[in-house]
């Protein structure tokens, strides 16, 4: 075995796999390094919010109105609300580290049901073609000529008259995934197919073929993961457009109810006090939820630029 | 019975305006167990397209028209893709042209082989393993348990080649078609390879179908030589009767060709003209219009196969000649 490893440097020289170059392409880069350290950052509040939170948001003592429109610390010097609290007498911490934890999962499930939708779509539309391929596009092409927000509007508009605000409030979170997620699988859908057109003109498909590799197995092992860079700054984009989204309909008053807010929901309860001289409700959530955005747009940009092949083969 | 057998097979390509396009017309050859047959011809002659109606993976808007291919008896024009399946990699494998695009760029050595044998056979991912690295080792591949984590973008091109070589060895197929496999390699490596893919047929007894243009490449693996022009045979025999008494005019072409034909300095003696488009094909013998054998029947009606003592050959020419011999012989 040991004399196995004995090789020509140019053979055993280390594999750079796509994941490999990535992290050390990301080493020299100190605004990727940020817009990475940050989204870990969400993401891990986002998971232990329960556990970071001063205040169980459950609790029956929680929302207490004596403690309704606090300044945050640094003002009133009460120690208690260090963000200060919301016109429910909610400690304004906790709640965003809930809002967070609310807007991420809502955003990572829509982009899911994207994924699942779009790549499957789009790897089929592609590889079979024809007539299809065709359908399968217009249909696509209906999707996006609604508005993502129109779409979503009446949909959970049409929901909440339907079974009412009772319901309505026990299933905001999955409708909001729902909705958000069927809207826009066309994105991915578009994209893995013109990949996969690309691609499966190549040869080793060919190969692939002649070796007897059924049609499934074509499209998951052999075209899906040469679909792969594109998919993930898609993913990064698209996890911060439905959290914008989402923000905008619980502003609309058609998102998360009021006892468990996002961040959306939060800017828009936290916006009828802006000009009462209650700026933190409103302030603080927006702060949370542009940074996060601007966070998961550089993150996406700086990989697309980074998984163009053209810039990884050359090693650069 | 012969390994493979093909009759009267044709290929069209189908047209939105007009008649559909000819691109093989009337094909017929067998080949045995463990033989090496070359398929030598200009570009666009049809070798490839007649590489790919075997394996029936004709690109849209090609189809097969009529003829039958059969493969140990086994009739393959009329299976559905599902039995296909079971054919393609197991039965018969494929090599193609540049090793640089048949691999998937993504893909380790070592999945696109085990990807293989367990799309074909139920067999734990160890056992695929083993077998995939003694294919590799089987090819010559220095450290074949370390080239099995590797991707393609590490090997040169030689080693791909013995890599999609070795991919094609997998499930011991009974026929491999190789569709110019040297074409992208440079000489030194493309004498090796040849000389690896011969040893391998002789070693397993596993029947081969060269597809090539180069002469050099068919005098040193294939045992017979079949000439295609326009979609068409025009020549069938042993390939060093072929190569030392061309009988068809076009054959004859191709040889004079050859640099080492010519004098240092001279021009090389080219055939003049092109192969006729697929939609232009000229009546009679297709080669009439380049032929300088050409007479007035070549035009009109296109000759039959026939015997000439070395290979198989349709040319009015040779008829003609040999039924001058045959009267001389009656004179005598």
């Amino acid at each position: 075995m040991n004399s196995l490893h004995r090789l020509p440097v140019e053979v055993s020289s280390a594999r750079v796999t796509r994941v490999r170059h990535l992290l050390i392409a990301m080493r020299g880069d100190k605004l990727a390094l940020f817009a990475l350290f940050m989204f870990v950052f969400y993401c891990l509040v986002a998971l232990l919010a329960p556990l970071l939170a001063p205040y169980d948001v459950n609790g029956t003592a929680f929302m207490n109105l004596e403690n309704a429109e606090l300044a945050p610390a640094w003002q009133t010097g009460d120690q208690r609300f260090l963000l200060g609290t919301d016109s429910q007498g909610r400690d304004l911490l906790s709640v965003i580290l809930y809002g967070t934890r609310l807007s991420l999962t809502i955003g990572v499930g829509a982009v899911l049901i994207q994924v699942l939708l779009g790549v499957g779509i789009g790897l089929l539309s592609g590889y079979m073609g024809g007539r299809l391929d065709a359908f399968l596009m217009r249909v696509a092409d209906i999707q996006l000529s609604f508005s993502t927000m129109m779409v979503a509007i009446v949909v959970l508009a049409v929901f909440q008259t339907l079974f009412g605000q009772a319901a309505y409030q026990q299933l905001a979170m999955l409708m909001l995934i729902i909705v958000l997620g069927v809207a826009e699988w066309p994105i991915f859908a578009r994209t893995v197919r013109a990949c996969v057109f690309a691609e499966k003109e190549k040869e080793y498909i060919d190969a692939a073929r002649v070796l007897g590799v059924s049609k499934v197995r074509i499209m998951l092992r052999h075209l899906l993961p040469n679909t792969l860079s594109p998919i993930l700054v898609i993913v990064t984009i698209q996890i911060a457009n439905a959290i914008v989204a989402e923000a905008a309909l619980s502003f609309l008053g058609l998102g998360m109810p009021p006892n468990q807010p996002s961040l959306g929901a939060l800017i828009s309860s936290g916006f009828n006090y802006l000009f009462a001289g209650a700026w933190w409700i409103a302030v603080f959530p927006s702060v949370t939820l542009i940074l996060m955005i601007f966070v998961m747009n550089l993150l996406g940009d700086w990989l697309r630029d980074h998984l163009n092949p053209q810039v990884t083969r050359d090693g650069r | 019975m012969s390994l493979l057998s093909v009759s009267h097979l044709s290929v069209k390509f189908r047209q939105r305006h007009g008649d559909d396009l000819v691109a093989l017309q009337d094909v017929n050859f067998s080949l045995e167990r463990g033989e090496r047959l070359a398929i030598v011809g200009e570009s666009g002659a049809g070798k490839s397209v007649l590489g790919y109606a075997l394996v029936n993976l004709l690109m849209k808007p090609g189809y097969i028209a009529g003829g039958s291919v059969q493969l140990a008896g086994r009739e393959l024009t009329t299976l559905s893709a599902k039995q296909w399946q079971g054919i393609r990699g197991q039965r018969i494998a494929m090599i193609f042209q540049d090793p640089m695009v048949t691999l998937n760029p993504v893909l380790s050595i070592g999945e696109q082989m085990v990807e293989a044998i367990r799309s074909h056979t139920r067999i734990a991912r160890r056992d695929a393993k083993k077998l995939a690295i003694e294919k590799l080792a089987h090819v010559r591949i220095s450290a074949p348990a370390q080239r099995f984590d590797q991707y393609p973008h590490e090997l040169s091109g030689g080693m791909r080649q013995r890599v999609i070589i070795a991919i094609a060895l997998l499930l011991s197929p009974d026929l491999i078609i190789a569709d110019e496999p040297t074409t992208a390699l440079d000489v030194t490596i493309q004498a090796e390879i040849l000389g690896l893919l011969k040893q391998i047929c002789e070693d397993s007894g596993v029947a081969l179908i060269l597809i090539t243009h180069d002469f050099g490449v068919v005098s040193r693996i294939a045992e017979r030589t079949l000439v295609m022009y326009a979609g068409r045979i025009v020549e069938l025999g042993p390939t060093l009767e072929i190569i030392n008494d061309p009988q068809h005019p076009y054959t004859q072409g191709l040889l004079n060709a050859l640099p080492q034909m010519a004098l240092p300095g001279q021009r090389l003696n080219q055939i003049q003209g092109n192969m006729p488009p697929l939609n232009e094909q000229p009546s009679g013998c297709a080669f009439h219009p380049r032929c300088p054998y050409a007479q007035e029947k070549c035009r009109q009606q296109a000759p039959k196969f026939i015997f000439s003592g070395v290979s198989s050959v349709a040319c009015y020419a040779i008829e003609d000649m040999l039924q001058a011999c045959a009267i001389d012989e009656d004179l005598d």
